[in-house]
Formats: structure tokens, sequence, C-alpha cells
């Protein structure tokens, strides 16, 4: 076994290392300073955090592949939001007055069909204009959060239907809704990006974009279903979410970026594109998710949950550097 | 030859455009609203512009040496709560240095990860974003933090005061602008920075030390932001933990919007200050025409991606990308 192959193993499987850590360290430090009587490692607790982690996983598993592609996505709060509020309002439209509970389907169609469309305005300007997918989606970040705001001014939208709510805390094999749209997400994002034509190509221009313009790739057509996908997913992850709460503010899914993009790179995907694994990603969701209810559990506050976060966002760049060199000593100047 | 080509036109038109859709906006709204360009207006516009337009100042440095700084704003919520809490416990006196010498910690920090360890930018500036508001509420202990005599101290003159009729905030965001502006564009450490940002290994072979003038870069940075604070802090006299919060993208913003690229090796002082008063106008603009303030969202978004956009356009010589 070569240097490159333990160190490529050591990156691969270091996010679940770091999961098994969290958990052992929680569990053991939850006997001694929890407050609550419930052990950490307990079956409810777990299944809330598959829960709680899929707003922000559903929309990681985008991320994953426009970082995948060599982009990067900043829209996706303002997106999320907007999405919430076209599912919640049109629920509402006299229009589908006559449809009863036909109408959440459609509801929910319109609102991830809002969130493609927007994807696929950034996709679209990243294409045609060339302008860096950092400035665009930038940019899109403060556009679309407007458009949220013109939607309803600075009230918030609120619908509550109860067959959507039944149907997001049911439970199927034990699973909440929320986990259940996570895992099949997560499957098929999987399945697109290392079973399909468009997972190749999308690899290759994140890894290297003249080589597969050279080779014949569209580069173009790739980045924007990737921008599409994700515009998706943020509205998938709002259906997810505002199903079960009903109420939408014209603030909600800010920062959400930033969570998102912390989890994809705590999974192991290079900004710098070429690079990214689906899988690796889910482990860093679950591994965020389980740092803040963890130490929420053993009585910290969210000072120390950002601190944490922060400070392991960089230890995780350190160590990924670290090992990187390692395999590439011999090319070194 | 001195004919002007379509293309000379069209090439003026990229480079200057900025500079013609500013002065299109202030026309328009004029004509919309003549208080428009009332000088109390005028001067509101800039006063209220100037602590974004202090820390946009830093992030150019940064982003001329290509690299990011996201952690801007939570940093700035860091001074503004530390310089309120230390006014109470050591007086002003004392209070502003110790606040200084802090946030320069942290840009120095950041700067060492960058500069010496050569780690990205934006993920390190992420991870601080958090890991500062972290250690703000911290020390605060997530409550808000106000002077307690707020009538019997001088802290104010800051935020407040006025210098022959001008308020102290715009004369330090000028006085900063033109001292950094100055070293930016005229001495050899400028220089260095765009050498760095334009081409970093071509930078390294001609001797120029890369690490130490990305770690100088974060160093401007933090003094800014550390400046930026000391003016909300005085301003308001008490402040939340979460003052500065989403202002990076804000200052991003003015920064790209005023022509620098986020590649690294372009950008003036003076365009960053341009892309300030651009965003600090057509939000007073929008708003004197009768708009609701989120309509500024729109507009910014549309006006970033046309700056950017025609900017790379005239560097191509075409308008539309040649991504196939």
């Amino acid at each position: 076994m070569t240097p490159g192959k333990l160190s490529t193993y050591l990156k691969n499987g270091a996010i679940w290392g770091f999961i098994l850590l969290e958990l052992i360290f929680f569990t053991v430090a939850g006997q001694f300073l929890s407050l609550s009587e419930n052990a950490f490692m307990d079956a409810g607790n777990m299944l809330l955090l598959f829960k709680q982690s899929a707003p922000i996983g559903i929309i990681a598993m985008g991320m994953t592949i426009v970082m995948v592609n060599g982009n990067i996505d900043l829209s996706v709060g303002a997106t999320y939001a907007l999405s919430a509020v076209v599912l919640l309002d049109a629920m509402t439209w006299p229009v589908f007055g006559g449809l009863g509970d036909w109408v959440i389907p459609v509801a929910c169609l319109l609102a991830v069909l809002t969130g493609t469309v927007l994807g696929a305005i950034n996709g679209l300007i990243v294409w045609k204009t060339g302008v860096d997918a950092f400035i665009v989606t930038l940019g899109a970040m403060l556009g679309y959060r407007g458009l949220v705001f013109m939607y309803n001014g600075e009230q918030p939208t609120s619908h509550l239907n109860w067959t959507l709510v039944d149907f997001a805390e049911a439970q199927f094999l034990g699973l909440h809704t929320a986990t259940w749209v996570l895992l099949l997400v997560t499957a098929a994002i999987w399945f697109l990006m290392n079973k399909t034509v468009h997972g190749r190509n999308a690899h290759a221009i994140g890894d290297n974009r003249e080589a597969a313009v050279n080779a014949g790739i569209r580069v173009g057509p790739h980045m924007m279903i990737n921008f599409m996908i994700i515009g998706a997913l943020a509205a998938l992850s709002a259906v997810v979410f505002y199903a079960e709460t009903g109420s939408v503010n014209p603030n909600d899914g800010e920062l959400y970026e930033l969570w998102v993009i912390t989890a994809v790179v705590l999974g192991g995907t290079k900004l710098s594109g070429g690079a990214g694994s689906i899988i690796s990603t889910f482990g860093g969701v679950l591994a965020i998710q389980l740092l803040r209810k963890g130490l929420a559990h053993i009585g910290a506050d969210t000072s120390t949950v950002n601190l944490v976060i922060g400070l392991i966002l960089i230890a995780v760049l350190l160590l990924d550097r670290q090992l990187n060199v390692k395999g590439k000593e011999a090319l070194k100047i | 030859m001195a004919t002007l080509t379509k293309k000379d036109i069209g090439g003026f038109l990229a480079r200057q455009g900025i500079l013609l859709a500013f002065a299109l906006f202030m026309i328009g709204f004029t004509l919309a609203n003549g208080r428009f360009l009332d000088p109390d207006n005028v001067m509101g516009v800039i006063r209220s512009s100037a602590i974004l337009g202090v820390m946009a100042l830093g992030v150019t440095f940064v982003v001329i040496s290509g690299n990011l700084d996201l952690s801007v704003g939570s940093m700035m919520s860091f001074s503004t709560i530390v310089v309120l809490d230390l006014h109470d416990k050591l007086g002003p006196a004392l209070a502003i240095p110790a606040m200084f010498a802090m946030t320069l910690a942290l840009g120095a920090f950041i700067g060492f990860l960058v500069g010496y360890l050569r780690l990205n930018s934006l993920i390190v500036t992420l991870g601080m974003l958090s890991a500062i508001h972290g250690l703000t509420l911290t020390w605060s202990g997530g409550k808000n933090m106000d002077i307690a005599d707020k009538a019997g101290t001088w802290f104010d003159v800051f935020g407040r005061g006025e210098v022959l009729g001008i308020p102290v905030p715009i004369l330090m965001f000028l006085l900063l602008a033109v001292t950094l502006g100055t070293a930016l564009a005229k001495t050899p450490f400028g220089r260095k920075i765009y050498a760095v940002g334009g081409n970093g290994t071509a930078a390294t072979f001609s001797g120029i030390p890369r690490a130490r003038v990305v770690f100088s870069c974060y160093l401007v940075s933090a003094f800014c932001v550390a400046t930026a604070g000391l003016l909300q802090a005085s301003r308001s006299m008490g402040s939340q933990n979460t003052v500065g919060q989403g202002l990076e993208l804000e200052v991003l913003a003015a920064v790209i919007l005023g022509g620098a690229s986020l590649m690294g090796g372009s950008g003036t002082i003076f365009k960053t200050v341009i892309g300030v008063l651009i965003l600090g106008f057509i939000q007073n603009g929008l708003l004197l025409v009768g708009l609701p303030f989120y309509v500024q969202y729109v507009v910014t978004w549309v006006i970033i991606i046309l700056a950017v956009w025609l900017d790379i356009a005239a560097k191509r010589g075409r308008l539309w990308s040649p991504i196939a």
C-alpha cells in the first residue's frame, strides 16, 4: 500500500472517526455533566438527531455537487425562504380552492419549481456571463431575500394544513418523514454523481476545466443542471421543514449557507472542485448536528457551539493540508 | 489613428461603467426627489455608510492580496461589545487600545493561518466568523452591552462628534481612506500586495515575502474592523451581540462593486469608496422615492452582477462568456 493510499483512507474515514469520537465523548461527559436523566445515545434522541439534520443535510447534498463542479452557492438560504413562502401561500390561493387536500402536492411542486427556477437563474448567469459563482450567488443571496420581503412585506407567511403536518410528523419504520427525505436525497445524489454521465462530467469539470473542455464536455449545461439541483433541494428542504411548522418569517434561512458549507467542508469536499463524496457530506451533516446536540446535552450554551464549530472547521483544514502534503512530497518545489 | 471604434467606446463604458451608473443613479433620484442632493441628506448618507466603508477599506487589502475575509462582520460585533464592556471597567482611555489589541490579535491569528500556513481563506474566515461570534457571546454572556453612565463620558465623540461641522465618522473614514489609499498606491508595501494577489508564485520567485504580505493585509483589515467597532459603539453607546452580523457580505458587495477582482491583484481604495457610496446612495434614494427598504436588495443584486459582468466583458473583449 502506498502512502498516498493510506492518506486517502484516512481522509475518507476521518469524518466517521470524528463522529465516533463525538459519540464517545458526549456519552461519557454526559454521565457527569448532563442535567437530564436520559443517556445521550438514547434511541429517541438519535432519531431526533436525524430529523433535525434534514433541513441542512438536504441542501448540503446539493452544495456538494455544486462544489465538486468548482462553484459555490451562497443563495441557498434565501432560496429556502422564498420556496417556503410559495409553499405556504400557494395552499391558500383561490385557484386551488376546489382541490381539497390535493392542494398539498400541488403546493409542494410549486415550491420545488420555485427553487429550481431560482437555481436556474444563478446557473444561467454563471454560464452566460462568466462571472464567478461566488459573486453571482452573493448577489442572488441579497436579491432573492429582497423577493421574499417583496412577496409579503415584513409579515410572516403562515398557513397550517393539518394533513400536511400529520404527514410531516409521521414515522415509517421508526424514521420521521424528514429523515426519509434526507436518506432518499442522499441516495439519489450519490447515484447521480457516481453512476451517471452527468456526475462523471461534473467531476471532470471541477478537476480540470480545460481538460474537460478539450475532451468535448459542455461545461455550461452541467453547471446549470447542478445549480438547478441545489435550488430544487433548497426548496425541498423548505417543504420538509415548513410542512410541520407552517409559518415562515422573511428572515428565515439566513446563515444557512454558512452551516451548509461548513458541513460539506467537514465532509472533505474541496472548494477548488473535482473532489467530494456524498457519503462524507452525510457524515459532515451528522457530525455538526451531533456537536450541537451533544454540547447542549452537557449544558454548554450557543456560544460554545459556535466557537467549537469554527475551530473544528479550521482544524479540519489543517489536517487535510497535512495529509495532502504527505502524498505530494515529490512534487513540492 | 484617433478614430473612435465601437470597441473603444465599449471598453470605455465597461471601464468607467461604475462611475457612469453612479452618475445616472444620482441624476435619476435627484429628478425623482429634490431633497436627494440636499447637503444634509448627502452628509447623512456618507455618515451612515462610514462604518461599512471603513470595513470595506480593510477588506480591499485582503481581496487584492487574493484572499477573502468573511469574518469582519462578527469581528466587528466582537470589538463593539468588548469596547463597551471595558469602557465601564477600565475607562475609555484604556478600553480603546485594549480593544484594538484584541481585534488585531484575532486578525493576526487569521493572517497566520492564511499567510504562513496557506490555508484556504474562505474556509478559515468562515470558521472564524462562527468562532468569533462564540467569543463575543461568551464575553457578553449573551446579554446586550450598555454604557452605564452615558452622559458622563467623552466616549461618544467618535460616533456623534463633529469637527468643523463634519461628523467624526466621516472624517475617520476619509482619513483612513487617504492613508490606506496612499499606502496601497504609492508604497513598496502596496505594490507587493498587488504582486502577491496577481501572481503569488511569481511574487515568491521575485523575493517578495508572500506570507508576510498576506499576514499584514489581515492586520490592516482587523485594524479597520476595530475602528468600525469603535465608531459603532460610540454612536450607539450600547449594542447587541449581533450588531455586525451579515455585514461581511455587504462589505464584500461594496468591494466587488468597486471593481476589485476576487482572483486578487486588482482593485483600488478609491473604487471601493465609490462602491460603498453607491450602495449607500441607492439605499437612501430608494427610501426617499418611497420604496420599502428591501427593494434595495434586489437592486443591489442586479447592479453587482452587471458591474462585474461589464468589467470582465471589457477584459475579454466580448460580452458573452466563452463557456460552451
